[in-house]
């Protein structure tokens, strides 16, 4: 890795990968990405996250989906880890709670394929900073 | 197959539950079925969307309309209105208590505007272990433009102009405390971040480091910059193993990319990270006895002044400031101080990380501004207490907070007006208690952390708080007098002021905070012999009703004591002397004869 020599070396580093998310979070291209994020943190593993995270993993291969399985950290809603963000391109991101391995199965052949919800849905009651 | 193109998302909360919303899934599964469009709209049930007061709610996707007070009859209108003829209708929309005006796009809710994320704004977002999705999301950013473009007191002003104060507890000034360390003459200098997050019941300090390692870091360069400090400690207890191991990942990648390590984007400054390990002493937690524990001497308080801005780590000026405030630093800078100081109270600015416990239905972490009311966060962020019981009390600021009552519900949550209620801010546990909760134990079960994490130095807080918990042992099995009340305000008092660190000074707080605002529950246990939480055992009796009693002997057989006689088919009895309330014969007994007095 060659290391950022300076402030307009971070800037141009930076617009190219927030393209990146950017085509990952907002592409229109239905058969392309979705994204899955998988929280991760102390109790999410300790729920189970792990191993959810190994069957999206798994099935996506299997099921020659294009998405991408990410982890990430803890997103408060500890009462019902462990919890999942998929984001389907062009939708809003839906989180599933209480996701154990057959779950996560459930979430692919309903959600992601189908587009059906799935019980266990856990409304979003915050706004990031940067949506103000 | 066509694809689904509305969902219309059901509250299945208890509370709504409560208020007929299986029955309104029902009929919109029905209508949909005989309009015929189960192929284009589904129904389904959600978890709570925490805005119980106006339930039963359905909100209706992807276009995130938000109707209120659904009732059965009015299924038939939302399915012909708002999906076949795509109008949307207006006497459900949610109102605004205030304006009056009908929301109907759920975003713009004042409710759901009540959460804030600064701190936490990564977490739960970005992979942590991928500093590319940090830069993405200015990562470093902050960093860059502090070291290209500010000397360090410009820097400072922005961040003294924010008003950002310490989230480790003792709120002090954030900007002034840089300001002092950056004064102090001394060719070494060091900044800590405090990660010891010594509470119990709290992990906001593990969530952000194992959600957002790298803005700690960033955080940490920029403070060493400003204070004019190179080398950085991260004081971390060894039971995070999951948030070292991340912060280690982020170190190393930061390194890597050039934002840790010697001249740091092509500028002449340079800054490195070492990680030091706590063993998970309450005390550690305290800025002076921390850096002992750091120097590898006993994790003992030393008297302040000095300040450690002034003689810290090695004798040296030493910054400490706690992971929450660091979080905040890089979006200071990005978005502006006035930006920062727009949210929040007059003294208090920005937003609180609370890991939300205790009798509540959404238990989880949530960040809100400073001056939302603790209703406001109890009732529609943490969706009101478990199994509709009565509101008791919240305990903030752990074992060195208070509890605050129904009084002080309408309270704006800050550091000024938490501690004029007797409590304070602490570094963000909020534990619901409920009917259940016996005010007198609760006092007992912190002066008992505090009794076991007390370092030892100083005897009004090694000893007196021993004798504080003797007191609260004496009143919870029975034996209180009014005297022992007395008692316990006085050396409570004396305690606090004449201890030598934060932790005695503060950890009279839970008694003398329920003493003052239970006072009635401390007399019933006194003078009537009573808990009317049915918590403490001492005060309870086991009573066989002789009316439902058929003799079974089962309760006889299983008590573990042998405390109940009586012959078969005669009503039994509990001696009292001997029974040890472990509540074995009410769990056994299938006539509902055994009750507790
Ligand atoms: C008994 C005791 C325990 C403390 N525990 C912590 C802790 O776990 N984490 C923390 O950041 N600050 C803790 N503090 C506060 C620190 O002494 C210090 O004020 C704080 O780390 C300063 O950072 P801030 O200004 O960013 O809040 C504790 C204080 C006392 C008296
Ligand atoms: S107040 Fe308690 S913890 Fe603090 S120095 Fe004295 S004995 Fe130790």
């Amino acid at each position: 890795m060659e290391k950022i020599k300076s402030l307009a070396d971070l800037k141009k580093m930076q617009e190219n990968l927030r393209a990146k998310i950017e085509l990952r979070e907002k592409s229109n291209d239905p058969d392309t990405r979705i994204q899955v994020k998988v929280a991760m943190a102390t109790c999410g593993i300790a729920s189970g996250a792990k191993e959810v995270m190994e069957t999206f993993i798994e099935e996506f291969t299997k099921r020659n989906i294009d998405a991408v399985v990410t982890q990430t950290g803890c997103m408060g809603y500890c009462y019902a880890e462990p919890t999942v963000e998929v984001t389907k391109p062009g939708a809003e991101p839906i989180t599933f709670g209480y996701v154990d391995v057959k779950k996560a199965s459930r979430i692919i052949d309903k959600y992601i394929i189908n587009n059906e919800l799935v019980d266990g849905i856990i409304p979003v009651n915050y706004q990031s900073i940067d949506k103000n | 197959m066509a694809k689904i193109k509305y969902h219309m998302l059901v509250c299945g909360g208890t509370a709504c539950h409560a208020s007929q919303s299986e029955e309104i899934l029902t009929k919109f599964k029905e209508l949909i079925v005989s309009k015929g469009l189960e192929t284009e709209v589904q129904a389904i049930k959600t978890g709570c969307f925490g805005f119980c007061e106006k339930g039963p709610i359905v909100k209706m996707m992807p276009d995130n309309t938000f109707y209120t007070q659904v009732k059965p009859g009015d299924c038939a209108e939302i399915l012909e209105e708002h999906i076949i003829k795509g109008r949307k209708v207006t006497r459900l929309l949610y109102q605004d208590p205030e304006t009056k005006e009908r929301i109907s796009d759920s975003r713009h809710m004042g409710f759901y505007k009540k959460q804030i994320r600064i701190a936490l704004r990564n977490c739960g977002f970005i992979n942590p272990e991928n500093i590319e999705e940090y830069i993405a999301r200015d990562g470093y950013l902050a960093l860059g433009t502090v070291l290209t473009e500010m000397s360090p007191e410009a820097a400072i002003e922005i961040l003294k102009k924010s008003g950002l104060r310490g989230r480790g507890g003792g709120g002090f000034p954030t900007g002034l405390k840089w300001e002092i360390t950056r004064k102090v003459k001394a060719a070494q200098k060091y900044v800590v971040c405090n990660a010891d997050e010594g509470d119990p019941g709290a992990f906001m300090d593990r969530s952000i480091l194992e959600g957002d390692p790298h803005t700690v870091i960033e955080a940490m360069a920029i403070n060493g910059y400003c204070t004019g400090a190179s080398k950085g400690l991260v004081y971390i207890r060894a039971e995070y193993p999951l948030a070292v191991e991340r912060l280690k990942i982020a170190m190393k990648q930061s390194r890597e990319y050039g934002f840790l390590g010697e001249d740091i984007m092509g500028t002449d400054f340079s800054f490195d990270i070492d990680i030091r390990y706590g063993a998970g002493a309450f005390v550690c937690g305290e800025e002076t006895a921390l850096i002992h524990s750091m120097e590898g001497l006993r994790g003992e308080p030393t008297v302040k002044p000095p300040f450690p801005s002034e003689s810290g780590y090695m004798g040296k000026p030493t910054n400490v400031n706690n992971v929450e405030t660091y979080a905040n630093i890089p979006v200071i800078f990005n978005k502006g101080a006035d930006w920062f100081a727009s949210i929040g109270t007059a003294r208090s600015k920005g937003t609180k990380v609370f890991a939300l416990a205790g009798k509540i239905n959404n238990v989880g972490l949530i960040e809100v501004p400073m001056g939302i009311t603790l209703r406001e966060v109890i009732y529609e962020i943490g969706g009101g207490i478990r199994d509709d019981k009565e509101f008791k009390a919240v305990q903030t600021g752990g074992p060195s907070g208070g509890c605050l009552t129904k009084r002080h519900l309408d309270t704006p949550i800050d550091y000024d007006n938490l501690i004029a209620a007797g409590s304070m801010m602490g570094s963000g546990g909020m534990i619901v208690m409920d009917e259940d909760d016996c005010m007198v134990a609760i006092a007992k079960f912190y002066l008992q952390f505090t009794v076991e994490e007390s370092c030892g130095k100083c005897s009004p807080c090694r000893i007196g708080n021993k004798r504080l918990h003797e007191l609260l042992e004496k009143i919870t099995q029975g034996n209180g007098t009014m005297e022992d009340i007395d008692k316990l305000r006085n050396l409570g008092t004396v305690i606090k002021d004449t201890s030598l660190c934060g932790l005695g000074q503060s950890s009279p707080n839970p008694a003398l905070s329920t003493i003052d605002n239970f006072l009635d529950e401390y007399l019933e246990h006194v003078k009537d012999k009573k808990c009317r939480s049915k918590v403490c055992k001492s005060l309870m009796q086991y009573l066989v009703v002789p009316d439902k009693c058929i003799g079974c002997t089962l309760c006889a057989r299983n008590c573990p004591v042998n405390a109940i006689s009586g012959e078969r088919k005669q009503v039994h009895l509990i001696d009292q002397e001997k029974c040890i309330k472990c509540g074995a014969c009410l769990e056994k007994c299938k006539f509902g004869a055994i009750i507790i007095n």
